[in-house]
């Protein structure tokens, strides 16, 4: 299942207001959040979410921390009932800084679709973005562990657990014995 | 009887030092008056940190307005009278009507109690902003940005810290004196806990051998601590200072009896000054200077 949301949207039920456009201070933030978090407890267990930064006019730490760090931590978490993956779009400049500092501090890893493709933002080692860049490199179908792994050079036990690890930060999906990286044609 | 406290000619947040100095031998009842009849400008650290001190006392204050024409416009222009009235009982003449939209305020002074204020001053900042620092300060996108984000987590510092409500204001002028450049200065200023209480009331607070209010801003400006265990805090000031690094900006936060701060080249301030006279809350300022020409940008 595929989820959109529109972050402005949200940020004007929220307020219940239609002057504001930016998604500053922290309650505001914790009220997106919970609005989305709403929104995918009625998505079953496997759904991913496009986050739509595109009429946000800008994003603050506090927000950011609310809306996107703890987001991810909650469904990133080993004992999430959910296998929720996340989408960023229409992320601009005026979010980028605040988005890439909260997900250092919390070492996590999102997956921001561009004009070029799907690209990870935060905290991310060398190997894991081989073996993201291998996977995209396979295309929309993405490939199995042999696949990347010969892609990428190395053992197929070593491919398939930084594969394991990406699927577990929610920027990678297991379809069947196939990995798909999120934002890809099968990867939402 | 009543104290006469004078007001500097000149009100930054250097020269204000002089007005808590002043204070520092009364209790907190004593009846004063603040004669500000020869003051000739003020910073919005001044105006902010004149209406935060009116809310330490718990005797009402007196203020007697500036005599200057000029100087008692600007500062009306600047909404200080309007808010000044709640606080003090104003002595002389000032201008009754505040309009707001002084032509070099990007943000009049407002207080800052909610939530809701925050997203106000963000909303009312932003295109301002950008005119200023593009046009004026010469700084590239990425400056008003961060300066938005900048004004914002300040402010919402006293809504997590202070436990009541504070004042901001931004303004932009030529700051002659030192720089000879334009700036943008932000001036936040509460008197609520301040920093050492908001930290000792962290249920895993230990306090260190040396723990006052100097140690306190340490840990919350230097080391990104916050009362709250969560990871997800002390951000905001962490950004503060990362924002003014880039801009070559300055930071300054004061708090109790200490004052930090991160000081740009173009500055000779010490980072960290103890021993001041006594304040209650925390008082914050940013100033980003206009880009010399091949830096900064």
């Amino acid at each position: 299942m595929i989820n959109h949301v529109d972050l402005s949207s949200v940020l004007r039920q929220t307020l219940a207001c239609d002057l504001y456009s930016n998604l500053v201070t922290r309650p505001t933030g914790a009220a997106v959040r919970g609005q989305i978090e709403e929104m995918l407890s009625d998505s079953g267990p496997r759904a991913l979410t496009v986050i739509d930064f595109s009429h946000v006019s800008m994003i603050d730490l506090s927000c950011a921390d609310e809306v996107v760090a703890k987001l991810l931590l909650r469904y990133g978490a080993e004992n999430s009932a959910q296998e929720a993956y996340f989408l960023f779009r229409g992320v601009t400049e005026h979010h980028h800084d605040a988005i890439e500092a909260v997900l250092e501090r919390h070492e996590l890893v999102a997956a921001l679709e561009e004009e070029d493709g799907v690209r990870l933002v935060g905290t991310l080692s060398n190997d894991e973005r081989d073996a993201w860049d291998a996977v995209c490199a396979c295309g929309e179908d993405g490939g199995d562990s042999t696949e990347i792994a010969l892609r990428m050079g190395c053992e197929r036990r070593v491919a398939e657990e930084l594969l394991q690890t990406l699927c577990r930060r929610r920027v990678m999906m297991r379809v069947d014995e196939r990995f798909v990286a999120v934002g890809t044609s099968r990867g939402g | 009887m009543t104290t006469v406290i004078t007001v500097p000619p000149s009100l930054d947040d250097h020269s204000f030092e002089q007005v808590l100095e002043q204070l520092a031998p009364l209790p907190a009842d004593a009846k004063i008056l603040l004669d500000a009849r020869h003051a000739r400008w003020a910073s919005p650290f001044g105006l902010t940190a004149l209406l935060t001190l009116a809310q330490t006392r718990s005797e009402r204050p007196a203020f007697a307005v500036p005599e200057l024409e000029d100087t008692a416009s600007y500062w009306a222009r600047a909404g200080f009278f309007h808010h000044a009235e709640s606080l003090y009982d104003l002595h002389g003449s000032y201008p009754k009507k505040w309009e707001g939209g002084e032509s070099n305020s990007l943000l009049d002074i407002t207080a800052i109690a909610k939530s809701s204020d925050v997203h106000d001053v963000v909303g009312r900042v932003q295109t301002r902003a950008k005119q200023i620092i593009a046009s004026e300060l010469h700084l590239d996108t990425k400056a008003i940005i961060g300066f938005t984000m900048t004004l914002s987590e300040i402010c919402q510092n006293i809504l997590e810290h202070a436990g009541q409500g504070g004042w901001v204001a931004v303004q932009s002028y030529r700051w002659t004196k030192r720089l000879g450049r334009r700036v943008v200065v932000i001036a936040v200023c509460d008197a609520g806990l301040g920093f050492r209480k908001s930290l000792e009331s962290s249920p895993g607070h230990l306090p260190t051998s040396r723990w006052d209010d100097a140690a306190a801003l340490e840990e919350a400006v230097i080391r990104g601590v916050s009362r709250y265990r969560d990871r997800s805090r002390g951000q905001g000031l962490a950004g503060a200072r990362n924002y003014v690094g880039r801009w070559n900006g300055k930071l300054s936060v004061r708090s109790g009896t200490a004052r930090i701060s991160i000081v740009p080249s173009w500055d000779d301030e010490p980072p960290l000054v103890e021993g001041l006279a006594p304040f209650q809350g925390s008082q914050v300022q940013v100033i980003i200077p206009e880009a010399v020409s091949g830096t900064d940008k």
